[in-house]
């Protein structure tokens, strides 16, 4: 079976302008909606307490939130999660409020409204431990970025790592923009599909990179824009197929990892998706827009024979 | 030119083999057990112990299936849940006889019903998280501020101590927020003071400061004390939470230090966060009463036991066996100890205990026994709202400088473990949760049913469509992609690293990235071929060529993992340990192990004509 009989080169680089603004466009949203409304944080990093109650039956999401009322609290939130016999409730932080306290008496409340009420998880953050995460989570992002140019960079040219980590910083602002859109719970796990993604769709501007820079030895007539439109042709099949393959196991996730995995798995989709685009349609241009030559990635011919490469 | 070196195969054969080993306790599910810990910080489990959890089991005819002893106690393994009921309770009798004052734990747990021979390789079952075993987290913080606090209090005692004994006269002695501040009325005393104060008190760094009214001498604690004090806090405090979480009968908490201030508590089983956590915010104390000297006569002491204590008076036995009447009324609580060291006699060079009071404390003892030379004070430790008395001394002078040594018919290790018994019987410094997390069992098995769901599904998926476009090359992928999960799930049971829900959805996610590797090569090979290259030729460039870019690749994600593993907590790092691991695995499974099934299948023909990777023949 073969899906991608490409027998000429795709000319990718005469619509560079347009892919490049169709990224600037999204990622200015991304950017406007990430501004405009937030990310909706999980109490991990807000700090807060998190209930997850079971019912028998489906649960009446409104009766409860009368229940609560009733006992003085404010703000909180309550939404099924995963079925409709499972609710998750969300308690902001108080001063001087005991979490065992609080869940004790919330579970009062609701045990005495429905008997058949049972606590199947609780999770309470102190103020402090969230900034920390949020101060974690935002290093870890930087160190990854940084580790990854330095890598490219040293095994490339610097060209290359600014490009990638461009190409792929725009997708990380993407995944965000959707999360703030869509004002979906941005937590811990959802943080690390980002970075895991940040590292995976690397791997697809080292690809491109790989074969560009073979282009330019065997290719030694061709000019820079026909050496990259023959590497991202040459080497599309095998993006596509590996990025469906990886999109299967986050499907799988997706369909029966249940509401725990569920914004994990909807952050890697989209990672995956804009990955694609983004490590081959942006990284590419703007490799060319720095002015990438054959002398910064061919090294005198003696050398040449020892490195093996795609 | 596709063939490996007979040595090659056999490494790859040998991994197969260890990751099948490795991988192999995870299958046999786990038996209920029982558990038997100390609840006492003085009291080992030993193989007398042993002996008699055998005796007993064997005296109820219950047939257990295992019976060992290891680091953290003595393991009964059973048929079934109703036996464990039953053993557990015949255990509990036999080793407790009085059940409000339980000396042992006995606890219900699971264990791993592999072999023996196969734990004895330490092939463990995979260690799941609290997430997907139900359970109680917490993190702790511990009150530093306080600690230096309560520290400089003792300071700010010790000081009046020798003064007075030197007698130096000053003006005053206050603590501040910072440090301690003494007064005096002229510079010779306060030169001579701070001589003084130098030699006996190393810890605090003077200066002088003061108008022409006034000479006032200032100390603070010298940083590298304030580390001792802070570390030391830490210490005690995890010791305290040990003795307390004992009493929860909990299978295997974990009791662990995390950065400088702060103290994670699992405990893995525990539903009732209630009460787990009345248990770990109490206060257990150390009392130094009188004992009730008119009424220790044998008469008084024979019906004391049966019940009839004397008004104003309780009844307690001594370590050594010996009955003792002790007054209700309390001298002393531990909130006046600040220190409690083991050392030894001056005098007689006997293990002794060394406590240390702070300046209050000091006062009233010091008073205490002056009116008190020839009677006997017996030093009690309130824990679970129950006194033991630890000894019970006779007083032989007046004590004063709030250095009491307690001493007399002990051991060196005796004398260890009641120092650290006074130590721990209240926390250095408060603690505030700061993280709390409560997963339910029934949850757990939930979500291990749909981690593991999700992996197959994946796994299938990418097998199918794997064997279809690449036929035999992705037959051998898929053989490749399986060893690479045969070799991750056999280094998080050697490595014994937490698998938590995240840790799964990275074993599914790195499924799916690693088949990148060869997706790579086999699309390098049917390049290679419509190039026009023989198969042989096509094969060999097609694993050298793409070998540059997977490692490349790799190092990338690996980068970007171990980011995640440096700064991440909690969930994360679990998802990053596991995402590492597996990137590592990958690189050997998809080129070393493809290869080699490869250059089986083929390596050997010399006219080979054509493979199955699909349709190549298109120009």
């Amino acid at each position: 079976m073969e899906f991608f009989k490409i027998r000429r080169d795709i000319p990718f680089m005469r619509h560079a302008l347009a892919f490049n603004v169709i990224s600037l466009v999204t990622f200015l949203l991304a950017v406007g909606f990430l501004a405009l409304r937030g990310l909706n944080f999980s109490i991990e990093f807000t700090g807060g307490t998190v209930l997850e109650v079971s019912y028998a039956n489906a649960a009446d999401v409104e009766k409860i939130r009368n229940t609560l009322e009733k006992k003085e609290y404010h703000d909180f939130s309550v939404q099924n999660f995963g079925s409709s016999r499972d609710v998750l409730i969300r308690m902001p932080l108080k001063p001087g409020q005991e979490s065992a306290a609080l869940s004790r008496s919330v579970m009062e409340a609701l045990s005495a409204d429905d008997g058949s009420a049972t606590l199947k998880r609780v999770e309470f953050v102190g103020p402090q431990v969230g900034r920390e995460l949020a101060e974690n989570g935002a290093l870890a992002l930087l160190i990854t970025s940084l580790g990854i140019v330095i890598y490219l960079a040293f095994r490339f040219e610097w060209k290359f790592g600014v490009a990638a980590i461009i190409a792929n910083l725009h997708d990380v602002v993407i995944i965000l923009g959707f999360f703030a859109f869509f004002q979906w719970e941005f937590s811990l796990p959802v943080l690390a599909a980002i970075l895991a993604i940040l590292g995976y769709s690397v791997n697809e501007s080292v690809v491109v990179a790989d074969r560009i820079r073979e282009n330019f030895r065997k290719m030694r007539k061709a000019s820079v824009t026909h050496i990259i439109d023959n590497a991202i042709t040459s080497t599309m099949s095998r993006t596509i197929i590996t990025h469906g393959c990886t999109q299967a196991a986050v499907l799988a996730m997706l369909l029966f990892g249940g509401a725990a995995l569920h914004y994990f798995a909807v952050a890697l989709t989209i990672g995956i998706l804009f990955g694609i685009y983004s490590s081959v349609l942006v990284m590419s241009p703007l490799v060319r827009w720095l002015g990438v030559r054959r002398e910064d990635l061919v090294k005198p011919v003696r050398e040449r024979k020892d490195e093996a490469v795609v | 030119m596709n063939r490996y070196p007979l040595w090659t195969y056999i490494v790859v054969a040998l991994a197969v083999v260890l990751g099948l080993l490795y991988t192999l306790p995870n299958f046999f599910g786990e038996a209920p057990a029982v558990q038997v810990s100390s609840a006492k910080a003085t009291l080992k489990v030993d193989a007398a112990v042993l002996a008699r959890v055998e005796e007993a089991l064997k005296r109820s005819d219950i047939q257990p299936t295992g019976l060992f002893q290891d680091l953290n106690g003595i393991k009964v393994r059973l048929a079934n849940t109703d036996t464990q009921l039953k053993a557990k309770d015949v255990i509990a009798q036999a080793l407790n006889p009085d059940p409000q004052n339980p000396s042992y734990t006995v606890a219900l747990n699971l264990l791993s019903s592999s072999p023996a021979w196969l734990t004895a390789i330490h092939a463990l079952p995979m260690y799941l998280g609290l997430d997907l075993r139900g359970g109680v987290h917490f993190l702790l913080q511990v009150d530093m501020k306080a600690a230096l606090t309560k520290r400089l209090d003792s300071l700010v005692g010790d000081i009046r101590t020798q003064l007075r004994d030197k007698n130096i006269r000053h003006t005053g002695i206050a603590r501040e927020s910072s440090g301690v501040i003494v007064r005096f009325r002229d510079e010779e005393t306060r030169a001579k003071a701070r001589k003084v104060i130098e030699d006996q008190l190393p810890d605090l760094q003077l200066s002088d400061s003061g108008d022409g009214a006034e000479y006032r001498l200032t100390g603070v604690i010298k940083p590298e004390a304030q580390k001792r004090t802070q570390e030391f806090a830490l210490k005690q405090n995890i010791q305290t939470l040990h003795n307390r979480i004992n009493e929860l009968g909990v299978a295997e908490p974990v009791i662990q230090q995390q950065g400088a201030d702060r103290v994670v508590v699992q405990l893995p089983g525990v539903q009732d966060t209630a009460k787990a956590k009345e248990i770990l915010g109490r206060t257990a104390t150390l009392e130094i009463r009188m004992v009730d000297e008119e009424n220790m006569n044998a008469g008084a002491l024979a019906a004391a036991a049966q019940g009839q204590v004397p008004f104003g008076s309780e009844y307690y036995v001594e370590r050594n066996g010996q009955p003792l009447l002790v007054r209700k009324q309390v001298v002393l609580t531990g909130d006046r100890l600040t220190d409690a060291q083991p050392g030894f006699d001056n005098q007689t060079q006997e293990p002794a205990v060394h406590l240390t009071l702070d300046a209050t404390g000091a006062r009233i003892f010091r008073d205490v026994t002056r009116e008190s030379i020839g009677k006997r004070m017996a030093i009690l430790l309130i824990e679970k709202g129950k006194g033991e008395v630890v000894t019970a001394p006779v007083i032989r002078s007046e004590i004063g400088g709030g250095r009491v040594q307690i001493s007399g018919r002990m051991t060196t290790a005796e004398a260890n473990d009641t120092a650290l018994l006074l130590r721990a019987g209240s926390l250095a410094a408060p603690m505030e949760i700061v993280e709390e997390r409560t997963v339910g069992p029934s949850l757990g098995a939930e979500n291990i049913k749909k981690g593991f769901d999700s992996t197959i599904y994946g796994f299938l998926t990418i097998s199918a469509f794997m064997i279809i476009y690449y036929v035999v090359f992705g037959l051998f992928s898929v053989v490749a992609l399986s060893t690479n999960l045969l070799f991750l799930v056999a280094m998080l049971s050697l490595l014994q690293a937490t698998l938590t829900l995240p840790g799964i959805a990275a074993i599914a996610l790195t499924l799916g990235m690693a088949i990148d590797a060869n997706v790579l090569i086999n699309e390098r090979i049917r390049e290679e071929l419509r190039a026009g290259a023989t198969p042989q030729a096509a094969i060999h460039a097609g694993y050298e060529r793409a070998f540059g870019t997977i490692v490349d690749s790799n190092i990338t994600s690996l980068i970007a993992g171990l980011a995640l593993l440096i700064f991440g907590s909690g969930p994360v790092r679990g998802f990053a340990v596991v995402h590492c691991l597996g990137i590592l695995t990958s690189i050997f499974s998809s080129v070393v192990v493809s290869r080699s099934l490869v250059n089986l299948a083929y390596g050997s023909r010399r006219k080979l004509e054509r493979v199955a990777i699909g349709n190549t023949n298109w120009k």
